[in-house]
């Protein structure tokens, strides 16, 4: 099957200076790709220019061969947790119903089937009792269990996920693997910026290795190698994974 | 030029030195609102200070602005802590209800004094030199030259005293607080000295030139330099200039001094955001300019450095290829590649590109140091 | 009272004030939840030199026409603050404050210039600054309601998208909304709520209409639709009860009191409202510290019973006092754990657990203990 996201030549620089360098990447359908490295390697703007929310100053993306805009609902986004104001007047069923608004068009709005779907998505990721407590008396994990919910109301066909499990509980953690497992199962793609060296393997097909330049990418068990976490992380690698 | 005249210009100097001082720290510290707040709410200290000594420029006037002043900053501070509303939500709501009580004071008590609401907010610096000073029958002058003067002095010993722990609040305020400098003291301590100086200059030039003194100069400052003390020096000089300026401006239209000033710093600020040698549009246009082939060769050479060696280089690093990938048009990456060329980065070969050793070095150090 | 609303005057204030704060309600609420509470400020300050311009052009102070140019003026002042952070380093606060200060002053200008006008009195632009509800006639009144409402409507038909802009820009544009046009549209429809306030309310107090009623009413709920809907009530009750008072006292301005309803409103709803409101988190803190001490209480009797032979072991309460030295309400949490039946009282005058207090202190431990 053809790839689901390719990267070309991609350059994103913020004013001046470069926060990606020639970025190459083929994503393939179905499968699982953790994208890792430190803080400031360009994983954010990796997924944010992938979306169009940046625009690149040289390359392209491609996602199933075509521009973003034209296959955009079938694209499914999950921003970082702290990207927005938690104390806003709204519930979980509301936040979850947003990820419905591309569908419905101008105008209209979300009306009992909507509001049935968002339910059913909450019940996915375990939270359905909390639909309409207000987002702030939520748990992070929780928090976090919403953004996915609203994501998977999309019923995208890609889905980019940017630190999904950062700062979550062990619970949300499981659920949200289990989640990734299903949507991989449906043939569905995706991927997630991460965090966690050590759960690589255990959760991802496939990785890419980001350093504001593609270090490695591929299939964990070819890919994720010490020698190219070095050159990723700069010889800072704490975490030696065990010998399997 | 008249003495008065002379005396006016005297006093809007006095005034522009005095509010550029502090007004530095303020737009460092991300709180230029806070002198739009203050000068605002400070409005019923001074009503009520001038019912009880029926003069407009006595010190207890100063006092009592100053303590309106440091009662909206604490409110504030209050509101912001109970997480009920947000800072820039408290801000507006203090500021108003104060300013809306001074108001009503002033129309239930004090419908016949000389004392209004527009002369708060705009001032009128025509009238500064008829208020004169006099002690034992001697004419000292206009006595807002010696308010205006006495709290700019009291801006300056303070900024020239704290210099260093301001400099250290402003830029690593938990820096400050670790070595016991106790930022939120000296914050007060500002905000105290923003509002005596708003009182002081209300008479003169009313509190919306007051913000227009205490934030236009500092951040024209700003663009021009990155450095504090040299920011200080600016701000006061183009305050001091659209001070002068303004009164002529004004002389010559017959139109409102303060308005006039605080146009003046409008212009300032305009004319520095075009011309600024570093911030400025122009040499940012400039610099985007010369930097964007810098930029694309750096580009070309770490695209030819990825690819090198690898099965597709034959593909990828054709000129052609440049187009189609890095979305480039065709004389752009023609004339990209003869740039790179030209500085002995890289040569062709066929149809293909290839890299010299300078070109391989070049790109490897743009890959580390991004 | 009844000849009040039969007054023509104090019908039209009532009306006017009853709709700004309605829509200023309505629109607030977006700006203070997107962090715009100061924009309001600037934006009312800015309209000044609009409002003069559009009367110098036309020479009309047909209320329409003045708005236009108000609306005109501030929308520029927000594309000019959007413009000064976009292109510098100059952060938020400050490019506000400059704005605001400089349009101002040119306002100032502007107005001084045209009360040389041989044809034209100032007195009816002269409003603009303190508002002078007074002065609305039916005409005003209808130009409100009619921008107003038209406001309202496209709040109400793009609700889900401003909704979806105000809490996550960032996701509104990965479903390819135009995020810029809404930004755009959403801040528009505030210009316009700011406008129709100016002459009843003035450009200093104008801000506090468009940030009280919504940090209120936020206090109240946590549904988008409902704070509007509260805000919007609030707005016009604070509309209202500012004219009615006003009217009913002499010297009292109207706009100056509505304010002051307006922020009285905050004040309440911050400390009573269910839920978010301070009083109840008071509440909330003293039970929990108070039913934290008895468990302490409880716990030290077991400890010290541990050291005998029966948990049930008897000790007095200066035994206690010790562990508790600065409890002062000892013997008040003894005699509640003892209504409880979780201590007893043996004829000695000493305290011992009974079965039940023994019961909840292991409980205690194994929660403490996971």
């Amino acid at each position: 099957m053809a790839n689901a996201i390719e990267v070309r030549d991609l350059t994103v620089a913020y004013r001046e200076s470069p926060v990606l360098w020639d970025i190459d990447l083929d994503v393939p359908s179905g499968v699982l790709m953790a994208v890792v490295g430190p803080n400031g390697a360009g994983k954010t703007t990796l997924i944010k220019t992938i979306l169009s929310l940046i625009k690149p100053a040289a390359g392209q993306v491609r996602i199933f061969g075509q521009s973003y805009r034209s296959v955009a609902s079938s694209v499914g986004y999950v921003p970082q947790r702290g990207s927005v104001d938690w104390d806003f007047p709204t519930s979980a069923i509301d936040v979850v119903l947003m990820g419905l608004y591309g569908r419905l068009g101008w105008v209209r709005r979300p009306g009992r089937s909507e509001r049935a779907e968002a339910l059913a998505a909450l019940g996915q990721v375990g939270i359905a009792e909390l639909a309409h407590r207000q987002i702030s008396q939520l748990s992070g994990g929780q928090q976090q269990r919403v953004f996915l919910a609203r994501a998977l109301v999309q019923d995208a066909r890609i889905y980019l996920m940017d630190e999904p499990l950062q700062g979550v509980d062990a619970t949300t953690e499981r659920t949200i693997i289990d989640i990734l497992r299903t949507l991989r199962s449906l043939g569905k793609t995706v991927v997630v910026v991460h965090h966690d060296l050590q759960t690589v393997s255990s959760y991802f097909d496939e990785v890419l290795l980001l350093n504001v330049r593609r270090i490695a990418s591929g299939p964990v068990s070819e890919v994720f190698t010490e020698a190219s976490l070095r050159l990723t992380y700069g010889g800072r690698v704490a975490i030696i994974r065990d010998a399997t | 030029m008249s003495p008065f005249q002379l005396e006016i210009q005297l006093v809007a100097a006095v005034v522009a030195v005095a509010c550029a001082l502090p007004g530095t720290f303020l737009v460092l510290r991300q709180m230029a609102m806070m002198s739009d707040a203050i000068s605002h709410a400070i409005l019923p200290g001074i009503v009520i200070g001038f019912f009880l000594t029926g003069n407009l420029s006595s010190p207890i006037l100063i006092l009592g602005g100053a303590a309106t002043g440091l009662l909206t900053v604490v409110l504030v501070e209050w509101m912001r802590k109970t997480n009920r509303v947000r800072e820039d939500a408290a801000i507006g709501l203090v500021f108003s209800a104060l300013f809306a009580t001074g108001v009503i004071l002033i129309a239930r008590y004090a419908g016949d004094v000389h004392l209004d609401t527009d002369a708060v907010l705009l001032g009128e610096l025509a009238f500064a030199p008829f208020d004169r000073l006099e002690i034992a029958g001697y004419d000292l002058g206009p006595q807002s030259l010696y308010s205006t003067g006495s709290v700019g002095l009291l801006c300056a010993a303070f900024i020239m005293l704290f210099y260093k722990e301001l400099k250290l609040a402003t830029f690593d305020s938990a820096l400050c607080a670790t070595l016991g400098f106790l930022p939120g003291l000296l914050h007060y301590a500002l905000m105290g000295l923003i509002s005596m100086t708003a009182v002081a200059a209300f008479d003169a030039v009313g509190s919306i030139l007051v913000v227009a003194l205490m934030v236009g100069p500092p951040i024209s400052a700003y663009l021009l330099t990155n450095r504090l003390d040299r920011m200080i020096l600016y701000s006061i000089l183009l305050a001091v200039t659209a001070a002068v300026s303004g009164y002529w401006i004004a002389y010559l239209l017959d139109a409102s001094i303060a308005g006039c000033m605080a146009a003046i710093v409008g212009v300032q600020f305009g004319i520095l955001l075009c011309v600024a040698p570093n911030q400025g549009l122009l040499a940012a246009w400039q610099r985007r300019k010369r930097q964007r082939w810098q930029f694309a060769i750096k580009m070309l050479v770490i695209h030819l450095l990825q690819h090198e060696g690898t099965p597709e280089a034959e593909r990828e690093c054709r000129v052609d290829h440049l187009q189609e990938h890095l979305a480039w048009e065709k004389p752009f990456a023609a004339n990209v590649v003869s740039r790179a060329a030209a500085q002995r980065l890289l040569y062709p070969v066929g149809e293909s590109l290839e890299l010299t050793v300078t070109g391989r070095e070049l790109a490897r150090e743009a890959i580390v140091h991004h | 009272m009844e000849h009040f609303f039969n007054d023509y005057t104090f019908r039209t204030v009532t009306l006017g004030a009853a709709t700004l704060g309605a829509i200023s309600g309505a629109l607030g609420t977006f700006a203070v939840l997107r962090r715009q509470s100061l924009l309001g400020d600037a934006v009312s300050h800015a309209a000044l030199p609009g409002v003069g311009l559009a009367f110098i052009i036309t020479g009309s102070k047909a209320p329409l026409i003045l708005m236009v140019g108000a609306g005109l003026a501030g929308w520029l002042a927000t594309v000019a603050v959007l413009a000064i952070i976009a292109t510098t380093r100059i952060k938020y606060d400050g490019a506000l404050g400059f704005v605001l200060s400089v349009f101002f002053g040119i306002g100032l200008v502007l107005l001084t210039f045209i009360q040389k006008f041989p044809n034209a009195s100032q007195a009816g632009l002269d409003s603009f600054l303190f508002g002078q509800a007074a002065a609305l006639v039916e005409q005003d009144v209808v130009t409100m309601a009619v921008l107003g409402g038209l406001a309202l409507v496209v709040l109400v038909l793009f609700w889900k998208e401003f909704k979806i802009l105000s809490f996550d820009p960032e996701f509104a544009n990965s479903l390819v909304l135009p995020v810029r046009w809404l930004d755009l549209g959403l801040t528009t429809l505030l210009v316009v709520a700011i406008v129709i306030g100016l002459q009843t309310v003035g450009v200093v107090l104008m801000s506090a209409m468009i940030i009280a009623p919504a940090a209120a009413a936020r206090q109240w709920t946590d549904n988008l639709g409902i704070m509007v809907l509260i805000s919007m009530v609030i707005g016009a009750l604070s509309g209202v009860g500012g004219a009615l008072l006003s009217t009913s006292t002499s010297n009292l301005p109207t706009g100056p009191t509505i304010v002051l309803c307006a922020s009285g409103v905050v004040i309440v709803s911050v400390i009573i409202a269910p839920r978010r409101g301070l009083v109840w988190e008071q509440i909330r803190r003293t039970l929990q510290a108070r039913r934290l001490r008895s468990e302490a209480i409880l716990l030290d009797l077991f400890e010290l019973a541990r050291k005998h032979d029966s948990l049930g072991h008897p000790h007095m309460e200066a035994a206690l006092k010790i562990m508790h030295p600065h409890a002062s309400t000892l013997r008040r949490q003894l005699r509640s754990l003892h209504s409880k039946g979780l201590i007893s009282l043996h004829s000695t005058g000493a305290w011992a657990l009974t079965q039940e207090g023994i019961n909840a202190c292991e409980k205690l431990l194994a929660k403490r203990v996971s």
